[in-house]
């Protein structure tokens, strides 16, 4: 019996001897190929961060925050005015995306399954795939054009048609996942379905909505192309709403490519500015959601 | 008996009334959520519409397909060509691509099918990070670290061993097709890393259980279970990188040269859609530049539109077969 057990082994051995190991050998090969694939995505990440800090942390004073821009070979100068811009034109966008996204995306969440739903969530993600520059492009026939200037409001628009179609996605995908059995609960008590909602889902999907506009609020503030030509660029602090204003990407934009060494200093210091906020917002916002999620779960 | 209906009508008479106005309440409110949901198509109606008529100008001017064809870009003599910049959209697309498809591809399977939890954990936030960065200062970063690297020892590296390649022909910039591609592919990778990781995720897991407990290695299993399935998922998470390297703006901007030529040396400097947009925009001085400028801006969301809608069928057709 145990002879016959040892032969069986032997012959299975013997029979897939060579294949095996092969096997095993190109199995580890291609492991170790899509590990390392890893570590080439993520060095651009370290370089431009690491890069950021050496170049940027410098000139990251008091002057900067404090101060608007100095001109050509005056030292000092800062960008206050365009960080004011930047907040000024993302709160417009905010405005105009927020209600549409959040209330559409409460539809979507809703409806899911109607041949409505399917074909605005469709429109909602190739919107989301549309070119900034197009938005900015759109932004300038329907505000700028009939206004006949450059402006904060023309800016916001560009900025709040990009956020609808992120907050509406994310507002959908969120009411999905609450339970069923808390919508069957309230209106078992009598509840209207209106008020189901708005009092009953909503609050329940509060925390993942919030998220979910932040971030929106996040990815627009980084943008350049679409605010070159609608809220353009102001030397000097401004806050009507239909003259240009200055804004973050844009004024590290046009330091960037301007020939002077100081200018450059200033991108940079704009530069690790945008991406320290951004990157505050993102981990700030994750951190908040899952400490939300682990404590209802 | 009559008592009896008397009472059920009694009470059924005003709750018939409430439930009659509750059912109008909900039904406006539905409504009104759907007008919301509605105001996302007519936004994109909108946007072809008035994009449309205010490039009717230019292809009045010069008739579409001669738009499109025209090589020659030249305001001062009002002669407008666009190919010059479909050509440097589709060359620094297309290269982006060829770079970013098998490393996003590989970093997604290695974060959905081999990674342990803990590290995808801690690797998937760099991943969106890197997508997060704002696309000025890839440009940024480009014009002071990746151009001067490129000039210095990429491409005179490459004109050494594949001089004889018509790509690496003429002098090495550092500021061309080759560097926008690279920065390009940095910046789409991303998206294919998170489309197709998810896409991935939805493999059933019995299926692969069941390879193993056939014996099957790591890399047989992915490449007879996983991949087969998430097959046409993926590629709509490539085109859909596709997509967004059509329409990136200011890092192709800052990077590429911005001159209107169209060479086959990936050394020099050439110009893209969204870059010749961004930068003559607010120098369009009479109607018909600005109106061919804005007719790039419609070719650029036609093809994006074409684009994003395919892969947006891809990937749905993945993620809901499961």
């Amino acid at each position: 019996m145990a002879d016959n057990n040892g032969q069986v082994r032997r012959m299975v051995l013997v029979g897939r001897d060579f294949s095996y190991w092969r096997r095993k050998i190109s199995s580890g090969f291609f492991t170790a190929l899509f590990s390392s694939s890893i570590i080439v995505v993520l060095l651009p990440l370290v370089l431009i961060v690491g890069y950021l800090f050496y170049k940027g942390a410098a000139s990251v004073n008091m002057n900067f925050f404090l101060h608007r821009p100095a001109p050509v070979g005056e030292a000092g100068g800062g960008m206050a005015n365009a960080i004011i811009g930047s907040v000024y034109v993302v709160g417009i966008a905010a405005l105009i995306g927020i209600p549409i996204g959040l209330f559409g995306g409460i539809f979507l969440g809703e409806f899911p399954h109607t041949k409505f739903s399917n074909v605005v969530r469709f429109v909602a993600d190739v919107l989301n795939g549309t070119p900034s520059i197009v938005m900015g492009v759109f932004a300038y026939t329907v505000v700028v054009l009939p206004m006949k200037s450059f402006s904060v409001l023309a800016g916001g628009f560009a900025l709040g048609v990009m956020m609808m179609p992120t907050v509406l996605r994310t507002t959908d995908e969120i009411l999905q996942t609450v339970p069923t059995s808390i919508r069957e609960a309230s209106l078992a008590l009598g509840v209207p379905y209106w008020r189901t909602v708005l009092s009953v889902v909503l609050r329940s999907a509060k925390s993942g909505i919030i998220t979910g506009i932040l971030l929106a609020g996040a990815r627009v503030l980084g943008e350049t192309a679409p605010l070159l030509f609608t809220s353009f660029n102001n030397a000097f602090f401004s806050y009507s709403l239909t003259q240009p204003i200055s804004t973050l990407p844009v004024q590290i934009f046009n330091y960037a490519i301007s020939p002077y060494r100081d200018w450059h200093r200033q991108a940079w210091a704009g530069a690790l500015v945008l991406v320290l906020a951004i990157l505050i917002v993102n981990l700030g916002m994750r951190a908040f959601s899952r400490q939300k999620y682990e404590h209802s779960a | 008996m009559a008592v009896e209906e008397e009472i059920v009508g009694a009470l059924a008479e005003p709750l018939k009334v409430e439930r009659k106005s509750l059912f109008r309440a909900d039904a406006a409110f539905k409504v009104v959520l759907g007008f919301f949901a509605f105001l996302v198509i007519v936004l994109l109606v909108w946007l072809g519409i008035e994009l449309y008529l205010s490039s009717r100008e230019a292809f009045a001017n010069a008739g579409f397909w001669n738009f499109v064809k025209g090589t020659t870009w030249n305001p001062v003599s009002e002669v407008f060509g666009a190919l010059p910049f479909i050509y440097g959209t589709l060359v620094t697309s297309f290269l982006a691509l060829l770079i970013a498809t098998p490393l996003g591809v590989g970093t997604a399977i290695f974060l959905a099918e081999l990674s342990p939890k803990w590290m995808r954990k801690l690797l998937q936030p760099l991943v969106e990070l890197l997508a997060g960065i704002p696309s000025v200062i890839y440009g940024l970063w480009g014009i002071f670290v990746l151009s001067p690297l490129m000039a210095n020892y990429v491409e005179p590296f490459l004109q050494n061993n594949f001089g004889y390649l018509p790509f690496f022909k003429g002098y090495a910039l550092g500021i061309g097709f080759l560097t926008a591609s690279l920065i390009l592919a940095i910046m789409i990778v991303p998206f294919i890393i998170s489309v197709s990781t998810e896409v991935l995720r939805t493999v059933p897991v019995p299926l692969k259980e069941g390879m193993y407990a056939l014996g099957a290695t790591r890399w047989e299993t992915l490449k007879k279970i996983a991949l087969p399935f998430a097959k046409s998922g993926i590629f709509g998470s490539i085109i859909l990188a596709l997509a967004r390297a059509l329409g990136e703006t200011m890092a192709v901007t800052m990077v590429i040269g911005n001159t209107p030529k169209i060479t086959e040396s990936l050394f020099q400097p050439g110009y893209t859609m969204a870059a010749v947009i961004a930068n003559e925009f607010t120098e369009a001085t009479y109607t018909s530049y600005l109106s061919a400028l804005i007719a790039i801006a419609f070719i650029l969301l036609l093809i994006t539109l074409i684009v994003n809608a395919v892969a947006r069928w891809l990937i749905w057709r993945t993620t809901m077969a499961r």
